[in-house]
């Protein structure tokens, strides 16, 4: 019996051992997929810079990029949602705004609603096209699931204490969401401005187009701030990949996918 | 005496093996039940599976309309699996000419091993749409789950009936024949009962797969964790509700998440414990 225990515990020494090699001078950055492809851009764009050095970018969400910041089993951690009380004594900083943006079908007649309506929609109080404009078609309202990062901002700044109505479908991800509005033209979904494309037709919420310049002028308020966050003041190869993110040139390049960059909070 | 140190140590090293493949189930659920337990004793057994709201955010955990999704969905891919899987098995045992046997069942082998992510993708991209054009509502719906794990299931339900339909007595068949039945009269009539205890694993087992898969679900359920009202209504599984959230899930959400494991754990038990006292008093008999 004593063999059997000594041989499992040689099998363990050996699994744990696989696990803590590997890190170095990999910078790991690590939570929202709302934020994950635009790191990966900046990460694209460091590493030709910087070619001996190396950055991981992995997704998970934000609640959990930030525990594994703060565990340090990732350098940065990256959220997509307002920080808590208790994380906003972590080090962190906005590196860019996203605004968000309700997409229909391109062929789906209705070119704006009001916050209102779009709150009504999202309740299940609207279930018809035609009670906001449209075609006497049923509203297949798709929304992200409970916990990610998007939905949080849209229930936030959108809902006002009300429920999203269950009868919504749940997508994952934005690209399925999208994937699925420009398929169904009597579906309406939410994303980040910056992955709206072709594919989809992006609302006007009150009158207002949500672009870059009425996000910026403050006109368009449906919007989130982006953080990276780190268990402590960065240093070494780790605030090289942030300096990199709020220079001028990361600046230029998140602007460049999409997303809104605010030079001040930049210096 | 060398030899049988060798013996010996060959002795526990295989006990330690196959310790090891027992206390990873024993981790598994041991691990589960404390992660989950906590919330649905916090939440009240009954309202954790009888609630109908599931809205993690506001402290609501109701997984009632799941339990219902997960059986219409198995059920829908059993009504629409069993039955081709069964005359697909009669087929290959009984009829095919070896040459369409012979392409036949390494086809149905490949069909198992196509990724359950592809499945679901394909049901998305092909089925879904079908769906939403000719019979309406978002095509996402009980009905695209249950024709994709119905595909999804063939291979298991084909392969485990065809054998137990080779595996009969000739003697069977030739009695039949013998006493001036036709083909068909012998296969329906003899060699389906006889085999009956091994198409019923066959189903059980099917079942089991339905009912874990996820992958493929979670791409053309549309995950709405809502009671359906129609098999054209999108509705959440068990598994497609670990498999969405729990990328983001934290504090309760979390274990309400582990709890939602333990009620998937008791029913594919539940099932498989039916399966093995269904096939024991065959066999008693």
């Amino acid at each position: 019996m004593r063999l059997t225990v000594l041989i499992l515990l040689i099998l363990s020494v050996f699994t744990l051992t696989a696990c803590s090699s590997g890190a170095g001078n990999t910078v790991i950055v690590a939570g929202s997929t709302s934020v994950q492809p635009y790191a990966e851009v900046l990460a694209e764009n460091y590493s030709i810079i910087f070619p001996d050095r190396a950055v991981d970018i992995q997704g998970g969400g934000s609640s959990t990029g930030i525990r594994a910041a703060q565990s340090g089993t990732a350098d940065i951690g990256m959220s997509s949602r307002e920080l808590t009380e208790e994380e906003q004594e972590m080090w962190n900083i906005v590196i860019a705004k996203d605004g968000l943006v309700l997409i229909v079908h391109p062929q789906n007649p209705v070119n704006g609603l009001t916050l209102e309506q779009v709150r009504r929609i999202y309740t299940g109080d609207v279930t018809n096209w035609l009670e906001v404009g449209g075609a006497d078609r049923r509203i297949h309202v798709i929304t992200r699931e409970e916990g990610s990062g998007t939905r949080g901002a849209f229930e936030d700044m959108l809902m006002e204490n009300n429920l999203i109505t269950s009868r919504a479908i749940v997508q994952n991800t934005n690209g399925s969401v999208r994937q699925l509005v420009s398929n169904d033209i009597d579906s309406i979904g939410f994303l980040s401005l910056g992955l709206a494309d072709q594919s989809v037709k992006a609302l006007e919420l009150d009158g207002v187009a949500p672009t870059w310049n009425n996000v910026m002028l403050g006109d368009y308020t449906l919007f989130r701030q982006f953080y990276f966050v780190s268990a402590e003041k960065p240093s070494d190869y780790v605030k090289l990949f942030i300096d990199f993110a709020l220079s001028e040139e990361g600046q230029r390049l998140l602007m460049l996918e999409g997303l809104i960059t605010d030079m001040k909070e930049a210096e | 005496m060398k030899k049988t140190f060798k013996d010996k140590l060959s002795e526990r090293i295989f006990l330690a093996l196959a310790l090891s493949s027992i206390s990873a189930l024993a981790l598994i659920t041991v691990f589960i039940i404390i992660q989950g337990a906590p919330i649905i004793g916090s939440v009240g057994i009954f309202n954790f599976i009888f609630g109908m709201t599931w809205a993690p955010s506001q402290g609501e955990f109701g997984i009632f309309p799941m339990i219902v999704g997960t059986l219409a969905v198995t059920l829908g891919a059993m009504v629409l699996g069993v039955p081709i899987g069964i005359c697909s098995a009669v087929f290959l045992a009984e009829f095919a000419p070896v040459p369409v046997r012979n392409m036949f069942r390494p086809a149905i082998q490949l069909l198992a091993g196509i990724p359950s992510v592809v499945y679901g993708f394909w049901g998305l991209i092909f089925i879904v749409p079908l769906i939403r054009d000719y019979l309406g509502g978002p095509g996402l719906s009980i009905l695209a789950g249950s024709i994709v794990l119905a595909i999804m299931i063939l291979p298991t339900v084909i392969s485990i009936t065809e054998v137990s339909i080779i595996a009969l007595p000739r003697t069977y068949k030739e009695g039949a024949l013998a006493l001036g039945m036709s083909h068909w009269q012998a296969i329906y009539s003899v060699q389906l009962p006889a085999a009956k205890s091994g198409i019923v694993a066959a189903v059980i087992l099917g079942t089991g797969r339905a009912i874990g898969e996820t992958m493929a679900v979670i791409m053309v359920l549309g995950n709405a964790p809502a009671l359906p009202r129609s098999i054209l209504d999108p509705v959440r599984t068990l598994t497609t509700n670990i498999g969405i959230e729990m990328g983001y899930a934290t504090g309760d959400h979390r274990q309400a998440l582990f709890a939602t494991g333990i009620v998937l754990f008791i029913l594919i038990m539940t099932l498989n414990i039916t399966a093995q006292y269904i096939t024991r008093k065959k066999k008693q008999k």
